[in-house]
């Protein structure tokens, strides 16, 4: 069976159509679960897993925001397993390297699903190489808030690593040993789980505007650590020194400017990858030489972002996570730097989400294809090296979607003519600026009007894989293997892609 | 016309292939310090098979041989030696060495059948070069001057800083006689490529010494110097005002006038049209400009 795009998916599911074909469906809500009982407080993940009733065949919820710190998934998953609980279904928000215990748990059966957003390191390699039963599905961001409050992720018990717990059960993520700023993730999960834990290293005996309400909250379990916020930091936080990377960041930005993109009161989100923060950077001296403010900076925040709001440059900061300690500081301490759920900033269903509002994104790839289709699901190879994260969601909201990426990647053209994986439909992409060339979507003729007036090197996409491929040869076509493991769910709930195990 | 000139070394095959999109106007291939003693071969093969591949490149290639004071240089000039070539780099360079590196130039050119005559750019980076600089200035094929100030310093056993009071000297000197012969004068590399702001000082302050292009030895540092030795928008709209401005008085035969108070006379005209001169090279000058 094949969907709109193409691409072979599983018998039965919900093939993608279109970008907007979630406007004719109506939002599918389950109903919210609230506890008139108090909150019980208690001392070990052994107990909360015996009181949330945790059994065979259920599945468990986590966030992400503690990223490669996060000590939590690993110590639930230990308690699963000492209590021989098997054929659970881990729904985290994402999967880091730091998480690489649970390989053994897939392996052995214990874990036996995973619906995530994004997965980095060896817990991929096992689901490409076919240990994990249940296909792996990947989720965009709001498309991950659409599947828990409709239903479509049925959450058994959530797990949420809460940095600071007061007395009442209130949760943040703004203070205690293992601060992490917003909590933005784990909303969707607080609301409509079925028994919620949070698990806290710092209990305090009062939280002033709480980001977890404790009416959503069923036991508090004290542990010794939840994780180390230094974790949080993430490997792509710092601007790129590549000269590359620069050429193609001082590229986005002459593309901005000639769209007047950089304007009183605009509004932009840029991925944490080098060459969007160089862009951020080189938007930013061009703030402060014309004098002009933003509206609001979204997304993950970095530091960065953190300064231009502390330099009065941006008025506000939507912040579904923070990527470093200085966003997470901002956070407790800035009431312009605003915490927003995963749903406010991307389910499709809610109403004026923030990616809507967006003027502009950056973001990157690791595979364009010609009908401008983007893989950041997998290498070329297939195998699974991240996912879609707010990707989706912010090609889809923002007015204008620009890519940026190296034509080459140690050797490998990045421009192919299928993509090996497809997260983000090429609809949605409007702009492909690499160090060699520019590519506008043919769709989108008010850009081309625009921009073939400057003498940025503009050219069709085709004209850009070709200059790849005479640097660097014609790759040999991948040959995959045709054994599914898993599949892409766009934010919509329909299937956009599937996932192959790897030879 | 060079604003920027991008030293890469001859051994690095990711450099060699991005060369002509880091925004350079000239690039020096390195076969001198950059290149141990044991790479030297293998740089040389690879330039080699990288010039004869090369075409349109959109920036003049020069190369730094080695000095010809040792063997290595006449190598490399042997083994690299191409049409697409628009000037050899000579390290240490001296009246005589330059002499000696013409003569080499004129037997390869004719041997390999080399229609133009590819030009020298002497780095001035011994006392005695400067002490000759006059004398080099006027030699045939010399292009331009380039200040090498690391080995400059270390030769008169002087303290490098970043502020450059120590080169003051062999930078006017440079300055002057490259403009009293016509030839481009370029400036030292800024060594620091991580201190941008130092870059900036560095940059303005060679340029109000006469300087007309600088070196750069890492891509990064090329926005800085093209950025700084552009015309910029203002300089360009004033400079077109006193064209025209000019052009009026001319109609009514006077050689003085004046603009916003000013004087104007034939020294503000001129630079004001080499001001334009560089800005139409640069593509800054739009039809209505032109007009």
């Amino acid at each position: 069976m094949k969907n709109n795009l193409g691409r072979e998916i599983f018998e039965q599911s919900k093939p993608y159509i279109r970008s907007d074909a979630f406007e004719q469906e109506k939002r599918r809500l389950i109903a919210k679960k609230t506890t008139d009982e108090s909150v019980v407080f208690l001392k070990s993940l052994s107990e909360a897993i015996d009181k949330a009733g945790l059994k065979d065949g259920m599945t468990i919820s986590f966030h992400h925001h503690l990223r490669n710190g996060d000590l939590v998934i690993n110590m639930v998953c230990d308690a699963i397993k000492k209590k021989n609980i098997r054929n659970i279904t881990i729904a985290a928000s994402s999967l880091f390297p730091n998480h690489s215990p649970l390989v053994e748990y897939i392996k052995d059966g214990t874990i036996t699903g995973i619906v995530t957003n994004y997965i980095n390191g060896p817990i991929s390699k096992v689901i490409a190489e076919g240990y994990l039963k249940n296909p792996l599905i990947m989720d965009t961001h709001g498309g991950r808030a659409r599947a828990i409050e409709s239903g479509d992720l049925a959450i058994d018990v959530a797990f949420i690593a809460t940095p600071a717990v007061d007395k009442d059960g209130n949760g943040t993520g703004k203070f205690g040993p293992s601060a992490c700023g917003t909590l933005g993730y784990v909303i969707p999960d607080l609301l409509y789980a079925k028994k919620t834990v949070l698990v806290t290293d710092y209990l305090t005996d009062s939280i002033v505007e709480p980001e977890l309400d404790y009416h959503y909250v069923d036991y508090v379990c004290t542990v010794e650590k939840i994780g180390d916020s230094e974790g949080i930091v993430s490997g792509t936080t710092k601007i790129t020194r590549d000269p590359v990377g620069r050429k193609i960041a001082r590229d986005t930005v002459k593309i901005l400017e000639s769209l007047d993109l950089i304007k009183e009161g605009f509004s932009m989100q840029t991925g944490a990858g080098g060459i969007s923060l160089a862009v951020v950077e080189y938007v930013k001296r061009i703030m402060i030489q014309k004098e002009i403010k933003a509206r609001f900076a979204s997304g993950g925040i970095t530091g960065q972002y953190v300064d231009m709001l502390e330099m009065g440059l941006v008025q506000n900061l939507y912040d579904v996570q923070c990527f470093d300690l200085k966003a997470a500081r901002s956070y407790r301490e800035n009431r312009h730097h605003i915490g927003i759920s995963a749903s406010k900033y991307g389910n499709p269903f809610e109403e004026n989400i923030v990616v809507n509002d967006l003027d502009f994104v950056i973001l990157g790839a690791t595979e364009v294809d010609l009908d401008f289709n983007v893989n950041v699901t997998t290498d070329s190879l297939g195998t699974i090296i991240g996912g879609s994260g707010g990707h989706a969601d912010t090609a889809h909201g923002a007015k204008v979607t620009i890519i940026v990426t190296n034509l080459l990647k140690a050797r490998l053209p990045i421009i192919k003519e299928k993509v090996t994986c497809v997260t983000t439909p090429g609809e949605d992409i409007d702009i492909v600026v690499t160090e060699r060339g520019i590519a506008i979507n043919p769709k989108r003729t008010d850009l081309i009007e625009i921009l073939s007036k400057t003498k940025l090197p503009i050219m069709p996409i085709n004209e850009l894989m070709n200059i790849a491929h005479n640097i660097a040869g014609i790759p040999k076509k991948l040959e995959i293997n045709n054994r599914p493991v898993g599949y892409v769910r766009y934010r919509d709930g329909s299937v956009i892609d599937t996932l192959y195990s790897v030879k | 016309m060079h604003r920027s000139y991008l030293f890469i070394p001859g051994n690095n095959p990711a450099m060699l292939q991005n060369a002509d999109i880091f925004g350079a106007d000239a690039v020096i291939f390195d076969l001198e310090d950059a290149v141990s003693i044991t790479e030297k071969d293998s740089a040389r093969q690879l330039l080699k098979a990288y010039f004869e591949t090369l075409s349109n490149p959109g920036f003049s290639i020069y190369v730094r041989i080695n000095a010809l004071t040792s063997s290595l240089g006449v190598i490399d000039i042997s083994m690299v030696m191409n049409e697409i070539i628009e000037g050899i780099v000579l390290p240490k360079a001296t009246v005589q060495d330059i002499k000696m590196l013409s003569k080499l130039l004129d037997t390869f050119e004719s041997a390999r059948r080399i229609k133009k005559k590819t030009v020298i750019i002497p780095i001035i980076e011994t006392a005695k070069a400067v002490f000759e600089i006059g004398q080099i200035a006027q030699l045939p094929r010399v292009s331009a001057l380039l200040l090498g100030a690391e080995d400059l310093t270390r030769d008169m056993e002087i303290e490098r800083t970043k502020n450059g009071l120590e080169i003051q000297y062999p930078r006017a000197k440079i300055a002057f006689a490259c403009k009293a012969f016509e030839i481009e004068a370029i400036d030292t590399p800024f060594t620091d490529v991580t201190d941008e702001e130092g870059l900036e000082a560095d940059t303005l302050f060679a340029k109000s010494m006469g300087m007309n292009a600088k070196s750069a030895i890492h891509p990064n540092q090329l926005e800085t110097i093209n950025r700084l030795f552009t015309p910029t928008d203002a300089q360009i709209t004033e400079a077109l005002r006193v064209v025209k401005a000019d052009k009026e008085a001319q109609k009514v035969h006077r050689g003085v006038f004046s603009l916003d108070g000013k004087m104007i006379d034939k020294p503000v005209v001129e630079r004001a049209e080499k001001l334009l001169e560089k800005a139409r090279h640069y593509g800054l000058l739009g039809d209505t400009d032109e007009k």
